[in-house]
């Protein structure tokens, strides 16, 4: 029944999906980590990507500075802006409903880009591929910059679960959000900490949006598309579960792909067929233990 | 007795108000104040966060725009179909999404909203991005013409009268308290002996009906049914919309309707800015007046009546 499908386009779109995928785990990834541990769900995820973007765009244009460059720099500033949104809009309602958390970055989106559209317009920018040409594997054309980007995206996620999950500054992390009037107690100042593991979050979308930039075009809805399929993701992984958000990423990309091969229609609707599955069959999320659930 | 001279006073302002204001814009504000009513039951009554609550607007704008132009259903047999095929899909949006309250419902019925916006994207009866166009407005009960702008009006007008009303006997009724026990306090509710997850079914059923009325007249009045009434831009204003004028108020979100309908239609000229407006009032609103404007008034009269 499936003749007609040739090898290469097979492993073209799975390379495609994969591709996607490490976009998609990175993003999630962040998303969990604030949901988390400062149960905050930050719906601007999509917009700071895009800011990510814009500011590896600049530096470029404006300062010279190359994409290696903008690899360190951008997430900082991106973070950056972060911290400033959770001091100013986030902290004041920390102690309430998280809707309002919410709503409250929602609004922001809206703000975010609204600016980047009054000042770049709609349309996509390009960004010079910093690894063009790439390896013929036999099957398939591998452009080096893509292969980068599962690799690099892939070392990422691996170093911020082992940051959250194995070291001491994790452990300061997951206590100040069980029991943060204990870990004060120890001297630790966590309204700050909080903060920063929000700039650290949003850093990790800016670093999504440096990685993104030579391969989609720069435009200030590039993240809003976006982020409606990594809360999909966040919600298969279920919530806040760190490793889960990586790895329903991975395996949403690559079904994505596959789709594309086998049913193309449906391309844009499997993951959202997925989610709903997934919530019939494992309401708590695919990869959360029953404690983790609430 | 001031109530009641206030309604009166209401209505003799919403019959005469078509020969003063386009048509056009009164139904526009008439619909979505019905659309936002819709919304206010969910989150204002239930404390239930609808993310996604343009999938039910937009696709009743759909059916009912198609059981008009294709179906040749007079038009409130085709918005009496809408509203309970719009509360079968809330039923089975309700089925998915109840089990998980909060914050994650909001993102379970966004992300459901988008998979209805692709599904409709690829049904050939909506045209893809081309809409389903020229919608007739087709006779009230097979007989009484309503395709004018005058007459249509005064249809809209009494529908969504009673859509309100029938809003308003559902947040009265004990149901009505059972939601709003479930809001409060969901755990003690189920200590009692409820299930909050089938009234949480049951609102988003009602809401939904209400929602799809609200898109099938839309669809009626502008004679147009696009996916960017399903989009989740229109979630977002139906969500500014009851937080402006005041959560679990019965004329907040009513109030916030009209408001934000008037503005949209001046700040149209500003193009990108009137986004950034949109989005600065919603968070201003958010960090200083979360009981909205309504709320802020009630809470304002009730200091003022402690006091004296």
């Amino acid at each position: 029944m499936f003749d007609h499908i040739s090898i290469q386009l097979l492993l073209g779109q799975l390379l495609i999906g994969l591709i996607n995928g490490s976009f998609y785990a990175m993003l999630s990834l962040g998303l969990a980590i604030i949901f988390g541990l400062i149960h905050v769900v930050n719906f601007a995820h999509g917009a700071q990507y895009m800011l990510g973007a814009f500011v590896a765009l600049l530096l470029l244009n404006h300062l010279g500075i190359p994409y290696w460059g903008a690899l360190f720099i951008a997430p900082v500033v991106v973070g950056a802006i972060g911290y400033a949104m959770e001091r100013t809009i986030l902290k004041p309602l920390r102690n309430l409903d998280h809707l309002y958390s919410l709503l409250a970055t929602f609004a922001a989106v809206l703000i975010i880009e609204g600016l980047m559209r009054l000042e770049f317009g709609s349309t996509g920018l390009p960004y010079a591929s910093p690894l063009p040409g790439g390896i013929n594997l036999g099957f398939m054309f591998l452009p080096w910059y893509r292969g980068w980007v599962v690799v690099f995206s892939l070392v990422v996620c691996i170093a911020t679960w082992l940051l959250i999950e194995k070291t001491k500054l994790g452990s300061y992390l997951r206590a100040a959000n069980e029991r943060p009037e204990i870990v004060e107690s120890f001297g630790i100042n966590v309204p700050l900490m909080m903060s920063l593991t929000y700039a650290f979050g949003v850093g990790l979308a800016g670093l999504g949006g440096v990685l993104a930039a030579p391969i989609y075009q720069v435009s200030p809805s590039m993240g809003s598309n976006l982020m409606i399929v990594i809360f999909a993701v966040v919600v298969i992984g279920g919530m806040g579960s760190i490793l889960g958000a990586i790895l329903t990423g991975y395996l949403i990309g690559i079904v994505e792909g596959l789709t594309k091969v086998f049913y193309p229609e449906a391309s844009n609707l499997a993951i959202f067929v997925i989610m709903i599955i997934a919530l019939i069959l494992r309401p708590n999320g695919l990869f959360s233990s029953p404690e983790s659930s609430r | 007795m001031t109530r009641y001279l206030l309604l009166a006073a209401l209505a003799v302002v919403a019959l005469i108000a078509p020969f003063f204001v386009y048509p056009i814009l009164l139904m526009t504000i008439l619909c979505f104040m019905v659309f936002a009513s819709s919304f206010n039951l969910l989150l204002g009554y239930a404390g239930l966060l609808c993310f996604g609550h343009a999938m039910f607007f937009g696709t009743g704008a759909y059916i009912g725009g198609w059981l008009m132009k294709e179906g040749g259903l007079s038009i409130e047999l085709a918005f009496l179909v809408t509203a309970l095929s719009m509360a079968v899909l809330g039923w089975l949006v309700g089925l998915i999404s109840a089990r998980r309250g909060g914050i994650q419902f909001a993102m379970i019925t966004l992300a459901i909203s988008q998979f209805i916006y692709f599904l409709l994207l690829r049904a050939p009866f909506t045209h893809g991005e081309d809409g389903l166009q020229r919608i007739p407005r087709s006779d009230l009960f097979g007989v009484v013409d309503v395709s004018s702008n005058l007459s249509l009006y005064y249809l809209v007008l009494a529908i969504s009268v009673a859509a309100i009303w029938f809003f308003y006997r559902i947040v009265h009724s004990p149901f009505g308290e059972v939601l709003r026990a479930i809001r409060d306090n969901e755990g003690r509710v189920e200590s009692l002996g409820f299930v909050p997850e089938r009234f949480k079914i049951v609102a988003l059923t009602l809401s939904a009906g209400l929602a799809g009325l609200a898109g099938a007249m839309k669809a009626s009045v502008f004679q147009i049914a696009t996916l960017h009434d399903l989009s989740f831009h229109v979630s977002g204003t139906i969500i500014f919309m009851a937080l402006l004028g005041g959560l679990g108020t019965l004329a907040g979100p009513i109030v916030g309707a009209a408001l934000i309908v008037l503005l949209t239609d001046h700040l149209a000229q500003f193009g990108e800015w009137a986004l950034i407006i949109q989005g600065s009032v919603f968070l201003a609103v958010i960090l200083f007046f979360r009981k909205g404007l309504v709320g802020e008034l009630q809470a304002f009269v009730k200091r003022r009546t402690a006091r004296a």
